[in-house]
């Protein structure tokens, strides 16, 4: 699939999708509301998008930005960047973990340092923080005054 | 630390239909580090596995973003510590990607020679420790023998045994030592000739073969499902090797080939990984005499700064394909910086592939998919 295609195929399963094609992948944003219909019909599309391979969050102070990095295995040149805008009062987006299971535990990860909750997950929990922590450390307001570095 | 309501749940079942929950760690021998496995069992059936990190998340992700470019690489080394060479080369090149730097002929040839001594190493201490999780002592010693010359080789060279930092934006910190050539031909005389032993040893070892052939089976969709890359992907036939994938450095101009397997059990990642090792000999043959006069950095800024963008490389270390996913503003340091280990997305596959074996298959398991903690805590 190009670029082209690619982009067709998203706007008829998404049409409020925007692309970007400065980077050096196909950038798309997607509204959180349409982002679990996409996944799946990106799953099963002609070029069969299976791979999930980076699942990582970004705090942008307005609001957090999941970064979905997906693949084919059918044919590894063909990467896109799927970007989830979500409001930062309210961080809610439907899970992708039983669509890619590698999500189970990147979503979690994303859970406790970033604060993002995945509906429908099922085993939100934290994964490498303790209970008593308090706090999303990788979002940018986290201030810890003992171990943070500064220059 | 974990309060038992934080591990299970619910704890009505327990107990009821002979169920047992044992810990695995976080200080057992056979973990290699700080992993904390909550195992429930049925009898000695494994019914489910829940990994538990943390012991020694050291938020390298958050730290990067107060370091700039040239530091952040640095820490990146205390990742994968078996292969930190491949660690600084994937932030490197992520650095380089985004400045538009060219590095020269030299150092590129340079790195992927030291890349590939360190992908020997890592898979050499892997296959002591993982014949020593099963029982055998002695491949241990043997391993260690050949990968003591490695560690000398990069001793000259860079001046550290493990982490290395020699990779920077632009090229390596040092030109090779006089004696690297040298040096490394006879390192490649003597592995050829001992890594038989690893044969008679290990891999023909009936006891070693009983309790690895079918052992801990993972499917090639599942593979794929779970993001599975490195010997992991590749025993269950995923073709995810990013130096075929997308060549970078001096991968273009080498000949070697990406060993598959099928079965996806442990003996087929143990297996992939011997094959592996001769195949990074054969990388190393082909560019140890070719390597080109010039200079060994190209010339860059003292402070660098990266355009505003988003800048993803991908390399293989020798667990499997490391993202360096660089979100940057346009200034001194990162915005957000995430690095995709490939042992986290491994250990996410470790409850599907144990679940329902005997708790003794376990080790035979874990040991294969070569978890190296720090890489997975980050």
């Amino acid at each position: 699939m190009t670029n082209e295609e690619i982009k067709a195929f998203i706007t008829e399963a998404a049409p409020t999708a925007s692309f970007d094609e400065t980077g050096e992948w196909l950038n798309i944003a997607v509204e959180p509301a349409s982002w679990k219909a996409l996944a799946q019909k990106l799953r099963n599309a002609p070029l069969p998008f299976d791979y999930l391979f980076c699942l990582t969050c970004i705090d942008w102070k307005t609001n957090l930005t999941v970064v979905y990095h997906l693949s084919s295995s059918q044919n590894r040149q063909v990467n896109i960047v799927v970007k989830v805008k979500l409001d930062a009062a309210n961080p809610e987006v439907e899970t992708v973990c039983d669509i890619w299971r590698t999500a189970e535990f990147h979503e979690r990860e994303v859970f406790e340092l970033f604060g993002a909750i995945f509906l429908n997950h099922p085993d939100l929990r934290r994964l490498i923080l303790t209970d008593d922590f308090e706090g999303f450390p990788l979002r940018k307001d986290f201030e810890d005054p003992i171990n943070m570095i500064k220059l | 630390m974990y309060t038992q309501t934080e591990i299970i749940k619910d704890t009505t079942g327990i107990g009821s239909e002979g169920e047992l929950v044992i810990n695995v760690g976080p200080q057992h021998p056979a973990t290699h580090g700080v992993l904390h496995l909550v195992i429930t069992l049925n009898g000695e059936t494994i019914k489910k596995i829940e990994p538990h990190l943390g012991y020694i998340h050291r938020s390298i992700e958050k730290m990067c973003e107060s370091l700039n470019y040239r530091q952040f690489i640095y820490v990146t080394s205390r990742m994968d510590y078996l292969s930190s060479h491949i660690n600084n080369q994937a932030c490197a090149l992520c650095v380089e990607k985004g400045m538009q730097i060219e590095v020269p002929d030299r150092a590129k040839v340079i790195r992927v020679l030291m890349a590939e001594l360190t992908r020997i190493a890592s898979h050499e201490l892997w296959l002591g420790a993982m014949a020593m999780d099963l029982g055998a002592f002695t491949p241990f010693f043997y391993t260690f023998r050949e990968r003591e010359l490695i560690t000398d080789i990069m001793e000259e060279t860079c001046g550290a045994r493990l982490t290395m930092n020699y990779m920077t934006p632009g090229g390596v910190t040092f030109d090779i030592h006089e004696n690297f050539q040298k040096k490394v031909k006879q390192f490649l005389k003597q592995f050829k000739e001992k890594v038989v032993e690893f044969d008679d040893l290990v891999t023909n070892n009936v006891i070693f073969r009983n309790r690895t052939e079918g052992v801990g089976i993972l499917s090639y969709e599942d593979a794929i499902s779970y993001g599975c890359t490195g010997p992991v992907g590749r025993a269950s036939g995923v073709k995810c090797d990013i130096r075929k994938i997308a060549p970078y450095d001096a991968y273009d101009r080498v000949e070697f080939d990406e060993v598959l397997d099928t079965a996806g059990d442990s003996f087929a990642r143990y297996i992939i990984r011997v094959k592996e090792m001769m195949q990074s000999v054969r990388i190393i043959e082909q560019l140890i005499d070719n390597i080109p006069e010039g200079d060994f950095q190209a010339k860059t800024k003292a402070v660098l700064k990266l355009p505003k963008g988003e800048f993803y490389t991908r390399v293989e270390t020798a667990r499997g394909e490391l993202g360096v996913y660089i979100v940057s503003e346009g200034g001194m340091t990162p915005y957000r910086i995430k690095f995709r280990s490939p042992g986290f997305s491994n250990l996410s596959a470790l409850d599907h592939m144990a679940s329902g074996a005997k708790i003794g298959d376990l080790m035979a398991t874990m040991g294969t998919l070569d978890l190296v903690i720090p890489d997975i805590d980050r």
